[in-house]
């Protein structure tokens, strides 16, 4: 019993979207406008610092890495019908699986390691999502109170373990020790110049390809296993999924350890690639702004990808601007974030009948007009 | 009476800290119990709190901040109306949104007014709100036990304190003697029971969360203008959730949600005095324990290991007229 | 529109009785469905006016209008020779129109008199208006023996006692005229006969009641007057005591129902099912069946009746795996697998048993997916729809082309959207997915729930064939005529329990209806006997 034609691709995915985060960018252009700024200006430095030099490009991958995983974290959740708002608790945890790993088992080749490591991060992550995940499938408690609550209980027992454990004797800062030189990821432009390929300096590693695997892989899960078409039935409709044999729980379960193993990833880009050591809060924020990559990013992989990339993208850009216009700090990349969520996740009904109901209008006339 | 002194000191702390938590838990639950979850609090805190400072740094008046804060707040839950009732939209993520907009949007504000690294000037004692003296409480400061708990717990603080403890009762009262609480509560459970009774279900859930910014308002004026003298980001620092947590705990009731406010707040005052204390038994407790015990308290409510908390039944649905 | 419209004269001259509703040309569409077409409708005061059709024939749209919770695109409203303009339910509470919904408007966790109120407060502190109120719905259940404890919480009574507090609520905002949806679908018999005779009641204290409903026992008994619709139009107005349920079906549904589906007799060969002694509880331990035992054999159709709501829906979703069992032992061919010991949907479609569940939308498919996605719904983890541990898009993409021409579903699209399918071919596609596994026992409710007639012949056809090609089936349905007309043997439930079986050489619709209301079905025998 449809009203309504059903809509093409192409606006589905690509139109609607971009016509929210359009809507999004106007506000932000306004803000910028209220505190006294030249918006083109803005844009201008935001383009030039992401990409307009060649360090500038390393930095944003290097972003987009983290957006990435947290964004296919979310989105593997969504799928199965939950808000994993908890990204950040469990990327934070994941981090406490690498640096332990790494900092214990110091011995092992790297090769190993990378493995290791990758395991470490999934299980502590996995780990951490699954109390929520058990308490949503088996006792009903609703997901998104019990993750933001875990998102704390984390931020506790991290700083606990920092400057109760990890923290080596001495120091006064609360962060772990460095992880030995040979189990770091490799840095792109140091690969890049193994090869004889001269590139400029910046944090991008080792550990974007392995995002863009994930990508790969978490595509194939959803739409392409029995397990992701079960994860889609439960979140879609649990009492058909009952119905088909399709056990609600153990879906739940999966599918938000596989968001938080994701999450957890994170971790390997952040501990093992860049920072090389615990430190307080490095998840900052960065969870979160998967909620905003993966609903810009309508929950498909390479939707995030590109949803990544403009987040990439803003978070260099925002640094370069807080550089060149005082007045502007880099906050005003959280404020393009809230408005990137609010207009494409929470309002995203907004232009959507509009649309489709123009849509369904040519489309029948055309259809009239052929019949004719 | 050393010890007896401590825990007049302790308790004093506890109604100081559970304050804001009070507001804002009341401010969650008239946006709840119309049926609209509302995770906004944490950046309509943050707003208000901003709201608050600046304009009360720029007119020199507590109260002109205060309502600054309200009227930002109000626009604040105005949008989030707009997203979820008005557009249907998912209500877990326009509230995130608003959190995030505004940790951003206060930070850039501050900035670009105040160029204080997102803090907002220091208010001097006039733009403030100041520790009322009740009255006779000097006179029986020295009377045993009940003198200093007159004098030293209940007197001495700052209107907005008195507020949100009075501010439970009258929402009691307004939940589940007034019509418009009536109304409210039927509208969170049975939004086509109201509809169907000729009450239009948008605009009663509309004033549910107005009513929700308004208490939100005063909870952010509070940390900025009464608590501490400036804005300083982020400095809700998760007091929105933990207010969330306390309406949950309190089961979307008011009088056991401000129970779980003074539990909560009692903590936050707690964990501050436990660094380094060496409990007889027990050791030393680590502080982060006590500072995360509100968050899995509500967890292990949530689990219903300590009761069933049953929301609203029409919680986080938009309403759709049947076909 | 070739029938006689039964005009009646006399709207706008002196003298005359106005009609205490009368409709002129409502339409209304939603998108591309027209739910109303041109309505025009009157009803007089004073009686009690039924409106037939089948199920989206468009009867509730047109209340809904009239009640202000839709607006019509063109046509007006009367009431009491008055043009109404009803743009909310305010409008039509303030008009004296009350309406008791098919599914309850009501606030479960407040008393019955918070129910009561709610809207009509008399002030804004509730204390006020809440002793007048009392004293209101005092008078009001003495006059019309509506007896219910007004501090009752609502979500405990039972629902005979909630749709007395609708009717209570009308009541109380001084409604002259009520509209009732379906409101039998969801009683006991001695329920709705205790409703009918409040209608009764109202209509002697002067009240004019609209009854919606789609069978045509209780137009006959309850009503004075009747409208028929058909596909969003209205076909014909009767007096009830003028017409016979023969006339009133044929307008209903358009042309001659063939009320015996053309079918040979049942061989039945070994059992397959075997139900002992099975009971079922909610989770909050209501038992909704209890201790049934039957067997269905293969090569016949065993059809169980019931009002709605009778432990059917339980029975079935227990039987398909989906309700844990608490008591009790089901047998497949011998095999002992009573589900939720160790049994769940999954592990009964492996061994053979294939479900059609009573609620398409809510259960037998996903709206979101594609058709070829809703086409392996259960049978996803299938060796055929593998390809290592991938799924094999092609081979499921073909699987289900076949499904649709098998069973006709149109269009023959398995990349559309499921939800843009028409219920009559989503339900083909279902029954298709279902029959073409070729299963050892279908099970079944409500097959033609919600589906469009031409469907309707289709759907029984291939129901009577998986019995013919000597599979077991377990029919459930609330509609007498779809189970007197596919049945082998009938068993009729009543309040949780089998109360008794017939074959479907005795069985009429006096007997059924009598076992239906719980009477031991010898003595229903026997009264139908001496009748």
């Amino acid at each position: 019993m449809s009203d309504t034609v059903q809509l093409p691709r192409w606006i589905d995915v690509g139109a609607l979207p971009l016509l929210n985060l359009l809507l999004a960018l106007i506000v932000s252009g306004l803000v910028v406008l209220a505190i006294g700024e030249s918006p083109t200006q803005v844009v201008e430095i935001l383009l030039y610092g992401a990409f307009g030099y060649e360090e500038a490009w390393g930095y944003t991958l290097y972003y987009t890495t983290n957006f990435i995983f947290t964004g296919l974290a979310f989105a593997v959740a969504f799928h199965c019908g939950l808000f994993n708002i908890g990204a950040e608790g469990q990327a934070y945890v994941g981090g406490l699986g690498v640096v332990l790993a790494a900092l214990y088992l110091d011995f092992l080749p790297f090769p190993i390691m990378l493995i290791v490591a990758i395991l470490a991060a999934a299980v502590f992550g996995a780990a951490w999502a699954y109390i929520p995940a058990y308490l949503q499938a088996r006792r009903g408690s609703h997901v998104v109170i019990t993750t933001i609550m875990f998102n704390f209980i984390a931020s506790s027992l991290m700083v606990y373990l920092l400057v109760n454990v990890l923290r080596p004797q001495g120091s006064m800062t609360p962060e772990s020790e460095q992880i030995a030189e040979h189990l770091r990821l490799p840095f792109i432009h140091d690969i890049a110049a193994g090869l004889g390929l001269e590139m400029a300096s910046s944090p991008l590693n080792l550990s974007f390809v392995y995002a863009l695997v994930c990508s790969v892989l978490v595509w194939l899960f959803i739409w392409h296993t029995r397990w992701g078409y079960a994860i889609r039935t439960v979140g879609a409709n649990a009492v058909a999924a009952t119905y088909a044999g399709i056990e609600p729980g153990r879906y739940i379960i999966m599918a938000m350890m596989i968001s938080g193993a994701l999450s957890a990833f994170m971790a390997l880009n952040e501990v093992m690639g860049v920072q090389h050591r615990l430190l307080i809060d490095f998840t900052a924020g960065y969870g979160f702004v998967g909620i905003a990559v993966a609903l810009m990013g309508r929950n498909h992989p390479f939707g995030i990808f590109l949803a990544a990339l403009l987040f990439g993208m803003l978070y260099q850009g925002g640094a370069e601007l807080s550089f060149e216009i005082p007045t502007i700090s880099n906050d005003m990349v959280v404020v393009i974030q809230g408005l990137v969520i609010l207009f494409t996740g929470a309002m995203e009904h907004m232009f959507r009948p509009r649309v489709t109901r123009i849509y369904t209008a040519w489309h029948l006339r055309r259809r009239a007009q052929e019949a004719a | 009476m050393d010890n007896f002194e401590l825990v007049i000191l302790l308790l004093d702390a506890t109604l100081r800290t559970s304050t804001p938590l009070i507001l804002a838990a009341l401010a969650g639950m008239f946006s709840e119990r119309s049926g609209t979850i509302n995770l906004a609090l944490e950046g309509m805190m943050l707003g208000g709190a901003f709201s608050a400072a600046a304009v009360a740094y720029y007119v020199g008046n507590p109260w002109i901040g205060l309502l600054a804060a309200i009227g930002t707040t109000i626009c604040l839950s105005l949008l989030h109306g707009f997203a979820c009732i008005t557009h249907k939209g998912n209500q877990v993520v326009s509230g995130m949104a608003i959190n995030i907009l505004m940790s951003g949007l206060t930070a850039l504000v501050g900035i670009a007014l105040f160029a204080q690294g997102g803090k907002t000037p220091s208010l001097d004692h006039g733009s403030r709100f100041q520790p009322i003296t009740l009255p006779g409480a000097d006179a029986v400061a020295d009377v045993p036990v009940l003198g200093s708990i007159y004098s030293e717990l209940l007197s001495g603080h700052n209107i907005l304190v008195y507020v949100a403890f009075l501010a439970v009762p009258a929402a009691w009262w307004v939940m589940y003697r007034t019509r418009f609480g009536l109304r409210l509560r039927a509208v969170g459970e049975n939004p086509g029971a109201v509809d169907t009774a000729g009450i239009g279900v948008v605009a009663m859930r509309y004033r549910a969360v107005m009513c929700s910014g308004v208490l939100v308002g005063m909870s952010g004026a509070y940390l900025s203008t009464a608590q501490g003298a400036s804005f300083l980001q982020d400095m809700t620092a998760g007091k929105g959730y933990i207010a969330l947590a306390a309406m949950v705990f309190g089961k979307w009731r008011p009088f056991p949600a401000l129970f779980a406010c003074l539990l909560f707040g009692f903590l936050d005052a707690a964990a501050t005095r436990m660094q380094g204390v060496i409990l007889p038994g027990i050791g030393e407790v680590p502080v982060q324990l006590v500072q995360a015990l509100p968050y899995v308290l509500t967890v292990v409510l949530l689990a219903g290991f300590i009761g069933r908390a049953t929301p609203p039944k029409s919680l986080g649905r938009p309403y759709v007229k049947e076909r | 529109m070739s029938d006689t419209m039964h005009q009646m004269h006399g709207a706008g001259e002196t003298g005359a009785v106005q009609p205490a509703i009368e409709l002129r040309g409502i339409d209304k569409r939603f998108g591309a469905v027209h739910a109303n077409k041109s309505i025009d409708l009157k009803v007089e005061k004073g009686t009690i006016h039924g409106i037939v059709g089948e199920n989206g024939a468009g009867k509730s749209t047109l209340m809904s209008i009239l009640y202000g919770f839709y607006q019509a695109d063109a046509g007006t409203i009367h009431v009491d020779g008055r043009l109404c303009d009803i743009k909310g339910s305010e409008d039509a509470i303030a008009v004296g129109i009350g309406m008791v919904h098919q599914h309850f408007m009501l606030v479960e966790p407040f008393t019955v008199l918070e129910n009561v109120i709610l809207g009509v407060e008399g002030g804004a502190i509730l204390r006020e208006g809440v002793d007048k109120a009392r004293e209101e719905l005092r008078r009001l259940e003495r006059e019309y023996s509506l007896d219910v404890n007004p501090d009752a919480i609502v979500g405990d009574l039972s629902v005979g006692l909630q749709q007395r507090i609708e009717i209570l609520k009308a009541l109380y905002r001084g409604a002259e005229i009520l509209i009732l949806d379906e409101p039998t679908g969801v009683l006991t018999p001695q329920e709705a006969d205790h409703l009918f005779r409040i209608l009764e009641t109202l209509k002697q204290q002067g009240k004019t009641v609209v009854l919606i409903t789609h069978k045509l026992r209780e137009i006959m008994a309850a009503t004075d007057n009747v409208s028929v619709m058909r596909q969003g139009e209205m076909v014909a107005h009767r007096k009830t005591a003028e017409t016979s349920p023969e006339e009133l079906s044929e307008l209903m549904v358009g042309r001659k129902v063939l009320l015996r589906l053309e079918k040979g007799e049942a061989a039945p060969a070994a059992t397959v099912l075997e139900v002992d002694n099975l009971c079922v509880e909610t989770s909050q331990g209501v038992r909704k069946v209890k201790n049934a035992s039957f067997s269905v054999r293969a090569g016949e159709i065993v059809g169980i009746a019931g009002v709605s709501g009778n432990g059917q829906s339980e029975l079935l979703e227990a039987l398909g795996g989906i309700r844990a069992v608490t008591e009790g032992q089901v047998l497949l061919n011998g095999l002992d697998v009573t589900p939720g010991r160790g049994v769940d949907a999954a592990e009964l479609r492996k061994r053979g048993v294939a479900h059609v569940p009573e609620d398409r939308h809510r259960m037998a498919m996903v709206t979101s997916f594609s058709a070829k996605e809703a086409a392996i719904l259960g049978y996803e983890d299938d060796a055929t729809y593998q390809k290592g541990i991938f799924l094999n898009w092609h081979a499921i993409s073909d699987a289900t082309e076949h499904m649709m021409s098998e069973f006709d579903v149109r269009p023959n699209d398995p990349d559309l959207k499921a939800a843009n399918f028409s219920g009559g071919n989503q339900q083909k596609l279902v029954l298709a997915r279902e029959i073409m596994r070729d299963p050892e026992l279908l099970l079944v409710g409500q097959p033609t729930r919600g589906v469009d007639i031409g469907a309707i012949e289709f759907i029984h056809k291939r129901i009577v064939a998986m019995r013919d090609a000597g599979k077991a089936v377990l029919l459930v349905s609330v509609e007498l005529d779809e189970i007197m007309s596919l049945a082998d043997r009938i068993l009729v439930m009543c309040d949780g329990s089998i109360i008794g079986e017939v074959s479907a050489a005795e069985a009429n619709e006096r007997v059924l209806g009598l076992m239906m209301a719980g009477v031991d079905p010898h003595e229903a025998k026997a009264a139908e006997g001496s009748a």
